[in-house]
């Protein structure tokens, strides 16, 4: 299949601009677990922008790594450390 | 002023991205007809001292025989950084595994498992490890290889971790696998220091371009490394699920 240049030039821009958009608000976003969120779209558009730009090989352990094992990982370790955080407020309060 | 300095950070390495890739006159810019000249390299590579190009399913007896240029490079000339690679995540599940020794059970959500999550996960984990075998078994012909493959295997094993609560998997097999399969890639090594002349040579026969069983040493290097990391990736996911037990 021949993309022809234009819709290139616009796919790779939008996705170049999605890319910039997201990053910003994954650093801007108050809640960490919506950042985690922004960050995996993040890498989902950045397995776009390796297609794009033929390297499929790139592509296919960002898909796995990058929006999959990474995301899973800081989610149990967000789970875990809000655990954690109330274990030690409450201990606090019951030493007051 | 972190922000400030931020902004000026990623306009700086814009620029050196952009015109390493889109002005011409520059050392690094690649050839004008990039968009089609990579993956045109996967099949018509040119590997004989002669630069004929390469016909996919025909040539035979090529240098190394892999089609995919990128394996041929990650598991032929650059075999020994590979082995490297691997004994890097081999420490980091070693790592893992020392610091939670004492975590025992396994960790149990507050929420309760979905049945749309239970039901899907048991039609997607099959097909998930199937992926990933396809993945490392093809790497010298398609994209992908030992490293994604390994990987689709952990996200497996992660999907039957989050959706059945009483689920381990047995993780002696899967040590016993990862040091099996590290143990084989080091002892190809030395048999191809022996047969042929240095550590890691391709020393078996090369075979026709394309096909499954072909690039010698290859494709076996890439199961293995595809093994090695699918059981260590599994091994990490499985020390993270787990908790200590409450004395």
């Amino acid at each position: 299949m021949v993309i022809n240049e234009t819709l290139y030039t616009i796919m790779t821009a939008a996705v170049s601009i999605m890319l910039i958009i997201l990053g910003i608000l994954a650093l801007e976003s108050k809640k960490l677990i919506s950042s985690v969120i922004y960050l995996s779209a993040m890498s989902l558009f950045a397995v776009l922008g390796f297609v794009l730009m033929k390297a499929p090989d790139v592509a296919i352990t960002e898909a796995v790594i990058g929006s999959g094992l990474v995301t899973a990982l800081f989610i149990f370790t967000l789970i875990g450390v809000t655990k954690l955080d109330k274990k030690d407020n409450q201990k606090a309060g019951d030493t007051k | 002023m972190k922000r400030i300095v931020s902004i000026l950070l990623v306009v700086v390495l814009g620029y050196f991205v952009y015109t390493s890739l889109y002005v011409d006159g520059f050392d690094m810019a690649v050839s004008d007809n990039r968009q089609t000249s990579i993956s045109d390299a996967y099949i018509t590579k040119s590997v004989t001292s002669e630069n004929e190009s390469v016909t996919y399913m025909e040539s035979t007896d090529l240098e190394n025989g892999s089609a995919n240029i990128v394996t041929a490079i990650v598991t032929d000339y650059r075999s020994f950084d590979t082995l490297g690679e691997v004994t890097v995540l081999f420490l980091a599940s070693i790592g893992v595994s020392m610091v939670l020794a004492g975590f025992t059970k396994k960790y149990q959500f507050k929420m309760k498992t979905n049945r749309i999550l239970k039901t899907g996960a048991r039609l997607v984990v099959g097909l998930a490890l199937v992926l990933g075998v396809y993945m490392f078994t093809h790497g010298h012909l398609s994209p992908g290889g030992g490293f994604p493959g390994g990987s689709i295997i952990g996200a497996s094993i992660l999907m039957m971790y989050l959706s059945e609560e009483n689920f381990r998997a047995r993780m002696a097999s899967f040590k016993w696998m990862e040091s099996l399969a590290g143990t084989v890639y080091v002892l190809i090594g030395i048999i191809g220091l022996f047969v042929a002349t240095y550590f890691l040579e391709n020393f078996l026969p090369t075979g026709t371009v394309g096909a499954l069983v072909s690039a010698g040493i290859i494709p076996i290097v890439y199961i293995l490394i595809g093994l090695k990391v699918g059981s260590e990736v599994s091994g990490i996911i499985d020390q993270f699920l787990t908790e200590e037990v409450a004395s």
